[in-house]
């Protein structure tokens, strides 16, 4: 039985052809770019090639708007520590409550470090409010950093209009698009995004290496000074083989848009409507309406994304899940309880998220998987009745809890 | 994922005593709600001889909230309820030849189900008097509220101290910056505020030490270590020192279990420390065979 990987939010399998284009540079193209012999140069020229790739892709005005970074998180901590750098005087950041660990962890920090975060709420189906927004842009803000596709719902924000409140009233605007790289249509120059992260491994690349796009003119302080490499914004010695890599992806990423919004939005649509069909008592998180094509976020009420993962796995089956059990911390998803999801839903929330590579067979078989595996669970659940759950769970069961 | 035992995966694949038992007598619900965790364990009582006959459970929880359950029926089916409540959350993990530490506090809520099953058949009212909070030492399982506790009623000033009361630290010591955070907060509260120790003790360079006092060294180290390994039925005893090698016997609980290896990291880093020069700490087994974990109570 062939494994199948739904779990392409974490992170995507290299694409052949991608290994394929990267190979040489781990042997007879092994040049320092920087250096000025024949060995360095062809490296150079590669990397300039790669660069024009993720600029096509982004759509970016100029190549040199693209800094590469070891990795995704390195791309947001550089943009939002650059944009502190940079303008001293002022102390503020606005951000939102569902962000990736990447930026929620760095602001926690900078919070206790004197800086005042504000976090923008999210409604029930994770949708920003913009006036609430509107009302906190001001002059003592350094940076706004909202992602644009969120990694566990696919919940798209609307960045580009943010980013245009921002630019009217002066403050710099960063957005984390990991996730909607390479899966919706992006055209930089168009807008007034200032800065934006990417991270390889989500997009059929390896991982390991990631892009900070700068807007030529954007204010900026290197997070890595040394030598000049990526116009001494990013020094160290370039990982040549992977940015051509990622190059390389970004160009297929390019080919397959229309493929990613129409195949594989039909896939994921098919898996999400006969999984609802058949199980009681699950419903999609996030907004199904303004969504990433690839991913769907079901929670599961009364039982345990763990339980259902290490079952699903038996299968061959590999999703992901929002439960505290899954995230190596006590607290189901931060994304879902900002949505006010009951915990008794939260924690058994599934995160399925396709990829170009995935088949209809592959969706039919998980459809027939999982109705039975949430009934086996839920058979050992005290919420659960003989056949649905039980009148008033929350008193007929009402444990003690610690 | 998470790495469960053989064990641990065969109870979660395969649940003994699952689903609701209608002539239960004796019923225990608890739940924890950092972890959203919940358990409702169901024991048929003889009041004569106040045996357990029958138990069973159901549980909202990850594999190992279902495997720790449904061990727990497992082990108590024809107990005694006052040998039932004998059954720790160690017992439970050891039956399920252990649990990562994320997953420590579903045996703990093993136990706890157990406790107000009893009291709830002895017309008791069951408190529940354990808190929990963050995990913050991934080598020892100890978490934030535990560690605040301690901090809070010993007085404690320095991650030294934090290692040296509850462990927490001895390992990788990737968790530092945490347990100086809550060293801080409750620092402040007490009107100090935190200062980090001089990168360790101001230590001898390689060498420079007398044999004498090298040795005394060696020997405060695990006088100082010896403590925490007994509040955990282990013990530790120096054997031998030849050069840069000492050797120790690991006793009790744990000699030949995982946490042998992280216990012996941590004591060979604060020996390191001590001496200012390295050194290698090898476990000798002139009792226990190796590999053998001593089951307590077994
Ligand atoms: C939205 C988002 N931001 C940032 C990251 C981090 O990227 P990387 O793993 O390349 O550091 C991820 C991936 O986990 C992500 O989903």
């Amino acid at each position: 039985m062939n494994p199948i990987y739904l779990d392409n939010n974490a992170t995507t399998r290299v694409d052949p052809s991608v290994v394929e284009a990267m190979l040489p540079y781990f042997t007879e193209q092994f040049g320092n770019p920087s250096s000025l012999h024949s060995f360095g140069n062809k490296v150079g020229m590669a990397l300039k090639k790669a660069r024009q790739q993720v600029q096509a892709l982004i759509g970016a005005e100029h190549d040199s708007e693209i800094i590469f970074t070891s990795c995704g998180t390195e791309s947001d901590s550089t943009a939002i520590l650059s944009a502190l750098k940079a303008q001293p005087e002022r102390r503020e950041l606005i951000t939102t409550t569902v962000e990736h660990p990447a930026i929620l962890s760095l602001c926690q920090h900078l919070e206790k470090e004197g800086y005042t975060v504000h976090y923008l709420k999210v409604d029930g189906k994770g949708r920003l409010d913009l006036d609430e927004y509107a009302k906190l842009l001001s002059d003592k803000v350094a940076i706004v950093s909202v992602m644009w596709a969120n990694n566990e719902t696919g919940t798209l924000f609307p960045v580009e209009k943010m980013a245009e409140m921002a630019n009217a009233k002066g403050v710099m605007f960063h957005t984390d698009a990991v996730q909607a790289v390479g899966k919706v249509p992006i055209d930089l120059k168009s807008s007034k995004i200032d800065m934006l992260s990417i991270s390889g491994h989500k997009l059929h690349a390896p991982k390991g290496i990631g892009v900070l796009y700068l807007r030529r003119g954007a204010r900026f302080r290197p997070l890595l000074r040394g030598g000049h490499q990526e116009r001494g914004r990013r020094a160290g010695t370039e990982n040549s083989a992977s940015i051509v890599a990622l190059g390389a992806a970004c160009e297929q990423a390019m080919s397959h848009m229309a493929y990613e919004n129409t195949e594989v939005r039909a896939l994921r649509d098919r898996l999400e409507q006969g999984i609802l069909a058949q199980v009681p008592n699950a419903f999609v998180t996030g907004d199904p309406d303004n969504r990433l094509p690839n991913t769907c976020n079901i929670a599961f009420e009364y039982i345990e994304g763990e339980a259902i993962l290490l079952l699903l796995n038996k299968q061959g089956i590999a999703a992901s899940s929002g439960s505290a059990c899954t995230s190596g911390s006590l607290e189901p998803s931060h994304v879902m309880r900002a949505m006010g999801i009951p915990y008794t839903a939260a924690h058994g929330t599934v995160r399925f998220s396709l990829s170009r590579y995935n088949t209809a067979e592959e969706i039919d078989r998980v459809i027939a998987a999982v109705p039975p595996i949430v009934a086996q669970l839920r058979k050992l659940s005290p919420y659960w009745g003989e056949n649905g759950p039980i009148e008033n769970p929350e008193q007929a069961f009402a444990p003690v809890y610690a | 994922m998470w790495e469960y035992s053989e064990k641990v995966q065969e109870h979660f694949f395969n649940p003994r005593n699952a689903g609701p038992l209608n002539e239960a007598n004796a019923v225990g619900e608890v739940g924890s709600i950092s972890c959203g965790d919940a358990l409702r364990l169901m024991l048929k009582v003889d009041p004569e001889s106040e045996r357990i006959v029958a138990a069973s459970f159901q549980t909202f929880g990850c594999g190992s909230a279902i495997a720790s359950s449904s061990a727990l029926t497992e082990m108590i089916k024809g107990m005694t309820l006052d040998e039932a409540l004998k059954v720790s959350n160690q017992d439970i993990a050891d039956y399920l030849d252990g649990l990562p530490p994320e997953k420590m506090h579903c045996s703990v809520m093993g136990r706890e189900a157990l406790e107000a099953a009893v009291a709830n058949y002895r017309g008791e009212e069951w408190k529940d008097d354990h808190e929990e909070g963050a995990l913050i030492c991934k080598c020892f399982a100890i978490d934030a509220v535990m560690i605040e506790d301690t901090v809070r009623a010993n007085n404690l000033s320095t991650v030294q101290d934090v290692i040296n009361y509850t462990k927490a630290g001895g390992g990788c010591a990737a968790c530092h910056e945490g347990i100086e955070e809550i060293l801080a907060k409750v620092l402040a509260e007490r009107g100090e505020s935190f200062k980090p120790a001089q990168a360790t003790s101001p230590v001898a360079a390689s060498g420079k030490l007398s044999t004498l006092e090298r040795v005394k060294r060696i020997q405060q180290v695990i006088e100082q270590v010896r403590p925490m390994l007994q509040r955990d039925r282990g013990d530790i005893e120096l054997v031998d020192i030849d050069g840069k090698t000492i050797y120790v016997s690991m006793k009790g609980a744990c000699a030949g279990c995982q946490m042998e290896a992280l216990t012996l990291q941590g004591v060979q880093q604060q020996m390191m420390d001590a001496l200012g020069e390295f050194v290698k700490l090898v476990p000798v087994r002139a009792t226990t065979p190796a590999g053998a974990c001593v089951t307590p109570g077994a």
